[in-house]
């Protein structure tokens, strides 16, 4: 049964929920509504004037092969992330709900990179491969691998999408701990009893069961990948060699900020927000239908 | 389908508590062994060992002639049913039955076949696409069910299966199983805290208490002759009643409740002089009149259940004020407050060792 309230003046709700509602006119609709003005403007290269130039930035967007490239990358290394952080959070995750000794210990110490700022992480990686004084990158010379990101566009991409995924798994890992958690033993059990062995328990019982915690997972990650990477970005490789790291959020920044386009910036990050949308409505029907067993 | 035997099984848990002190028995082919007892008796636990969801701290379990502490749960060709019935939620009610099927690699044809069968024994033909979620709790307990007999099993294992039913469909379930287990003749064996369940199922009745076998026997058997204080109190509804005796210098009878009135029964030769506990189910204590009783209660309550009444009141007498229920014909007019005077006669009467509670005799 679900409780309602009924109000019967309409001060107290409306106080109740202003908080929020500011908050969210605040931080989010005005800066996004911003954005949107933004993105129809096109500045002088002085920021004195300002002309309306309807959807010219958007057409010069998806004209532009650096913005074309920029997008592709910006998959890869989405898919990537999501994929990598996902992947390691699971098999930890699966790990750890056998662990019997230290199990709280052991969750604990999975769980701290989440409280490691994005900067710090990129950084942390960033020493770490280090083409001359990197641990990492003095074990793959050992073996025959020339690990350089500051010249090659491959390597600085592995770099980042490592920081970023390792940043992620803390968090996917919680969430995969407490699905796998939720799945009684009993179900387990039926199964070893039918005659699964562990692996064919783990795809055609525990993985269905906890799918709809991967793909609710599986969006979360998108959106970080395309969003909260910035600071991995710019604190390790900020964009290159040669943009071979510059992902969309990234060159939001960079023409926006550094290039001084502030029309064709704003575009870019209205093109975002429009993905971030598409996902989030995505995530919430498929949820919506699936979740309930 | 094969005999299970328990050779000295013992089970110690890594943090020391000592859930099973040693249990030897065997259950023949197609026979059908409850084991009862009240919870944290460790009765769950010994099943779980036959299945090999626990590991077997000392002793042997056989299945058929073949040891299987070391094998795991699939390769003992055993079936089991949950207590939750632990159905597959994100499977239909045909792929629940075939799941352990195709992990066995059946042939397609076969599955199919099988559990059209099974879904037939149990009514569950127009079921078949659906989901556990979209079942009731009573057609869920068949899907369970099913999903043991289409394995066609050496042996079932029933960890308490009906206590999440309501009482109606416990009773027309329990009657199900019975049928089925007879039909099919699978050994199996029922874990159950409910005594009723236990007295009605089984071929064979294991009552367990804190790890230990108190009694094994056929329900009968344990019914008239309870190896102890606990089985006496846990076989049988309502519950036996315990009264403090002593026997007659005469050894030719016994006071039941101080007032000086004895039964006129001889104690077998184990009885000692003195106390001694004495057993009389609620069912054998007669009312009669006052000459002729041998102990007297004052009502307190009394249940009407249509049939017979139960009567429950305080035993008077210069004797322990014990509480005493008495089952009396339900057309016997009872009130609260008066006395009821009360004999059983000399075979219904059980002795037990007021100390360590077994049974003497």
């Amino acid at each position: 049964m679900e409780k309602r309230v009924v109000f019967t003046k309409l001060g107290l709700p409306i106080l109740l929920v202003a908080p929020q509602i500011i908050i969210t006119l605040v931080f989010f609709i005005w800066p996004a509504s911003q954005a949107l003005y933004q993105s129809v403007l096109l500045e002088d290269a002085f920021g004195l004037r300002s002309e309306f130039v309807w959807l010219d930035n958007f057409t010069a967007l998806f004209s532009d092969p650096h913005y074309l490239d920029s997008f592709a990358r910006t998959v890869v290394f989405s898919a990537a992330t999501a994929g990598l952080s996902l992947g390691a959070a699971l098999f930890l995750a699966v790990m750890a709900d056998r662990v019997l000794k230290g199990a709280t210990a052991y969750r604990t110490l999975i769980v701290w990179p989440y409280a490691v700022a994005p900067a710090v992480a990129g950084v942390l990686w960033f020493f770490m491969f280090n083409p001359s004084i990197g641990v990492l990158a003095y074990l793959l010379k050992s073996i025959g691998y020339d690990w350089n990101h500051y010249l090659d566009g491959t390597d600085a991409m592995m770099l980042v999408i490592l920081a970023a995924s390792w940043k992620q798994v803390s968090y996917n890992f919680l969430f995969f701990l407490a699905g796998l958690q939720a799945i009684p033993r009993s179900l387990v059990e039926a199964a070893a009893i039918d005659g699964a062995r562990p692996f064919k328990r783990f795809w055609t019982i525990v993985f269905p069961l906890l799918s709809p915690t991967a793909f609710f997972l599986l969006v979360v990650n998108t959106v970080y990948a395309f969003f909260d990477t910035f600071g991995i970005v710019h604190a390790t490789t900020s964009g290159g060699p040669a943009q071979s790291t510059t992902i969309l959020v990234y060159k939001v920044f960079n023409d926006g900020f550094i290039g001084l386009d502030l029309g064709g910036s704003a575009a870019q990050s209205v093109v975002l927000m429009a993905v971030v949308i598409t996902l989030t409505v995505f995530q919430f029907r498929y949820i919506e239908r699936k979740v309930a067993y | 389908m094969a005999g299970l035997e328990f050779v000295g099984v013992r089970k110690t848990y890594p943090n020391g508590v000592r859930a099973i002190h040693g249990i030897d028995t065997t259950v023949s082919d197609g026979e059908f062994v409850v084991i009862v007892g009240p919870s944290g008796c460790g009765k769950s636990t010994l099943l779980r060992m036959v299945a090999g969801l626990e590991t077997v701290t000392e002793g042997e379990i056989r299945i058929g002639e073949r040891r299987v502490n070391e094998l795991e749960p699939a390769d003992r060709n055993i079936a089991m049913v949950f207590q939750n019935y632990a159905l597959y939620p994100h499977m239909s009610v045909f792929d629940n039955m075939a799941y352990g099927l195709r992990n066995r690699r059946t042939p397609r044809d076969e599955i199919a076949r099988r559990v059209a069968e099974a879904a037939g024994t149990l009514q569950l033909e127009g079921l078949l696409d659906r989901r556990p979620a979209q079942l009731s709790g009573g057609q869920r307990q068949r899907v369970a069910m099913g999903r043991a007999i289409v394995r066609e099993p050496e042996a079932f294992l029933f960890d308490e299966p009906l206590s999440n039913l309501d009482a109606k469909l416990r009773v027309q379930m329990r009657l199900e199983i019975k049928r089925l287990q007879r039909a099919l003749g699978t050994t199996s064996l029922y874990v159950t805290h409910d005594q009723v369940e236990a007295m009605t199922l089984a071929d064979r009745l294991i009552v367990m208490n804190a790890g230990v076998a108190e009694q094994i026997g056929t329900p009968l058997e344990i019914y008239d002759a309870p190896a102890s204080l606990f089985v006496a109190g846990f076989i049988g509804s309502p519950a036996m009643n315990f009264l403090p005796g002593t026997v007659a210098g005469d050894r030719r009878g016994v006071d039941l409740d101080g007032s000086g009135r004895t039964l006129s029964v001889t104690p077998p030769t184990s009885v000692g002089r003195g106390g001694v506990t004495v057993g009389v189910r609620p069912e054998h204590l007669e009312p009669v009149s006052r000459e002729e009783a041998v102990l007297e209660i004052a009502v307190e309550l009394v249940e009407a259940l249509g049939a017979d009444s139960l009567v429950h009141g305080q035993l008077t007498g210069g004797g322990s004020g014990a509480l005493v229920t008495v089952r009396v014909d339900g057309a016997r007019q009872v009130a609260a407050g008066e006395t009821l005077s009360l004999t059983v006669a000399a075979k219904h009467v059980h002795f037990f060792d007021p100390d360590d509670g077994r049974r003497l005799g």
